[in-house]
């Protein structure tokens, strides 16, 4: 006997297996976000961005309208999108490096003016598409191709907060909360209210979801998980920082 | 149906950045994204007061990178949107503009060149012509019009909007800080009016239909993994624009014919060459014009035509040889002399032109 992975409505079969590398935490978060899409009923009115890093694999990963932008500027199209266009349901999908660094600019300032889209950002601590190499979420003293000998905070500071950066700058009615591929009904949780407060035209809403990188960690299945579930939350705390949305009627 | 911004026409006395928001009303855009820049700062100015009047919208960003790519998404969206910059503004977009000759997105970007390099002057200049037309790692499939009065402005705006949409290439007006800044009389019109048709606007994302079940879903790429595979996403591309390029360039020849000597000029030096040309005939010297509209697709065949018949060419630019390197390259192998008449951000006039050809 067979057991069938229940996997979510939108999911396209034609580009399955994805392309992610084996182990990577894309998958668990495109799955989160596709049964988050499923409970909200909303596959026929999303928009979904994605950025240049190793999120451009998600371009064909749903049946879903999407759109490849460019490295750090997938937050930009979709405000574009959701401005002319309100009745869509705009996702930016993104990697550490696209919206804490390159894109940085764009995230702050669609946080601050409470763009009504949904950020949904893959922290694996590292640049994964271009070769492993240090980002704005690389943790102190962990090597990557261009911190070799452990990223050193005098030289180059702390990693990013970025969820913590966000719920700082954005209004009451934005949604704002940090989930991990380690507990995916939670993160689908959090994608499902992130998504409903632009449903509700509440505000903006973001969602990091700590990731694994076990091609660039060089990490092995065991390691791996214990990067994500034990080291990553000792800098990266998990919860929801902000919540607009009722908890009411939501499974938690 | 609304009211339309513009019933039939009237002569009006405007600043060439308020002619722009006109145009971009009366050809029906259905929202603008911009990000302050001297010389182009008053597109915005009249767009935000005029706007919420006719059900348009405005955003502003937090920079040029930003106003560019939302408008990519306003567009991507099925709306008609547009920005307009200068400059470093200018610079910054060009990564956008990428992006739209790749996915093919017609969108409309105003230019209102100033000086440069770098922050520079914000009066005046034409030296973002290379930009304009090339920039950005690509290979320039864009229609850049290049106009020269508050007139052409109005005219070139709304048909910037309908040829985007009725090839799917991003367009360019290009325009400059005189043009944005000073008043001249015009008439601006419901396009209607003229039997001008506003082209139908479609989406490319967000279309109607559950992607999957209903329909396929629209999965717009712009990464390709091998060089085969680009190369002949370009050459497919550029098949598009060459196929193109015949039905839309634009120029004007003033008394070319019988010409010995012809000034080749674009913009708003269009303006002093013209008036030069007619100086120099007053006196008995055989000048002519030759006016490139389109920059790029750059009129080839109808400069060549020209100056083939004359003795000697001068290119006029308020830039060091930006506008030259689009004539060299469109007339390779011709022999006639060419003289250059270079000002890199500053103005040309009439007199000074005269004096410099007699001067040869």
């Amino acid at each position: 006997m067979s057991i069938i992975p229940n996997m979510p409505k939108p999911w396209r079969k034609e580009t399955k297996p994805h392309k992610f590398c084996p182990g990577c935490g894309h998958g668990l978060v495109l799955k989160a976000l596709g049964e988050a899409i499923d409970e909200l009923n909303i596959q026929d009115k999303i928009v979904f961005g994605c950025d240049i890093g190793c999120s451009l694999l998600s371009w064909d990963f749903f049946n879903v309208d999407t759109v490849q932008t460019h490295h750090g500027r997938t937050t930009p199209v979709m405000t574009g999108v959701k401005r002319a266009r309100p009745d869509r349901i705009c996702i930016a999908y993104m990697g550490d490096g696209g919206g804490y660094a390159i894109g940085s600019q764009h995230l702050v300032n669609a946080a601050t003016r409470n763009e009504k889209i949904t950020v949904i950002l893959a922290n694996n601590c590292n640049y994964g598409m271009t070769g492993g190499q240090m980002a704005p979420t690389t943790l102190p003293g962990m090597k990557t191709e261009t911190s070799p000998y452990g990223r050193d905070i005098e030289e180059t500071g702390y990693p990013t907060q970025g969820p913590e950066m966000v719920a700082a700058i954005t209004q009451e009615r934005a949604y704002v909360a940090r989930g991990t591929v380690a507990n995916v009904r939670q993160l689908k949780n959090y994608i499902k209210r992130a998504l409903q407060t632009q449903m509700d035209n509440s505000g903006f809403s973001f969602v990091e979801a700590l990731s694994g990188c076990p091609t660039n960690w060089s990490t092995n299945a065991k390691d791996t998980w214990a990067f994500i579930e034990e080291t990553m939350p000792q800098y990266f705390k998990v919860g929801e920082l902000k919540t607009p949305v009722p908890k009411e009627g939501i499974s938690k | 149906m609304a009211v339309k911004p513009i019933q039939g026409e009237k002569r009006v006395f405007m600043t060439g950045n308020e002619v722009v928001a006109w145009a971009a009303l009366a050809a029906e855009v259905d929202i603008m994204y911009g990000y302050p820049i001297t010389p182009q700062n008053e597109v915005m100015h009249y767009w935000t007061r005029l706007a919420p009047k006719y059900d348009r919208k405005f955003l502003q960003t937090e920079d040029e990178i930003s106003a560019g790519f939302t408008t990519c998404g306003g567009v991507l969206s099925g709306k008609r949107a547009f920005t307009a910059t200068a400059g470093p503004g200018n610079t910054l977009m060009q990564e956008a503009m990428t992006m739209a000759e790749m996915m093919r997105i017609p969108l409309v970007q105003v230019v209102q060149q100033r000086g440069g390099p770098s922050t520079a002057t914000v009066i005046y200049s034409q030296q973002e012509v290379t930009m304009t037309c090339y920039g950005g790692n690509g290979e320039g499939l864009r229609i850049v019009y290049s106009t020269g009065s508050h007139q052409e402005l109005f005219d070139y705006t709304i048909k910037a909007f309908n040829i985007a949409w009725k090839y799917r290439f991003p367009a360019f007006v290009l325009g400059d800080g005189y043009q944005a800044k000073m008043r001249e009389s015009l008439n601006i019109y419901d396009p209607a009016e003229k039997g001008i048709e506003i082209v139908k606007t479609y989406p490319f994302v967000g279309l109607e239909g559950t992607p999957g079940v209903d329909r396929e879903p629209n999965h717009l790429r712009n990464t390709y993994n091998t060089e085969e595979e680009l190369n002949l996403v370009v050459n497919e591309l550029v098949a598009e624009y060459e196929k193109m390029a015949p039905e839309i360039v634009e120029y004007q020849n003033f008394n070319t014919d019988d010409a010995d000597i012809v000034i080749i000029a674009h913009g708003i030096v269009t303006r002093a060459a013209q008036a030069a040309v007619k100086t120099l005939r007053e006196q008995g010297i055989k000048a002519g014009h030759f006016r490139p509209v389109t920059l790029r697709p750059f009129p080839e065949e109808q400069i060549r035509a020209v100056v083939k018949k004359a003795k000697k060419l001068i290119v006029a630019e308020s830039a060091q040889g930006q506008l030259r390197k689009l004539v060299t390259d469109a007339i390779y192998g011709e022999s006639v002399p060419l003289e250059n008449y270079y000002k890199p951000g500053q103005g040309i006039t009439a007199e000074e032109l005269v004096e410099y050809v007699k001067g040869l």
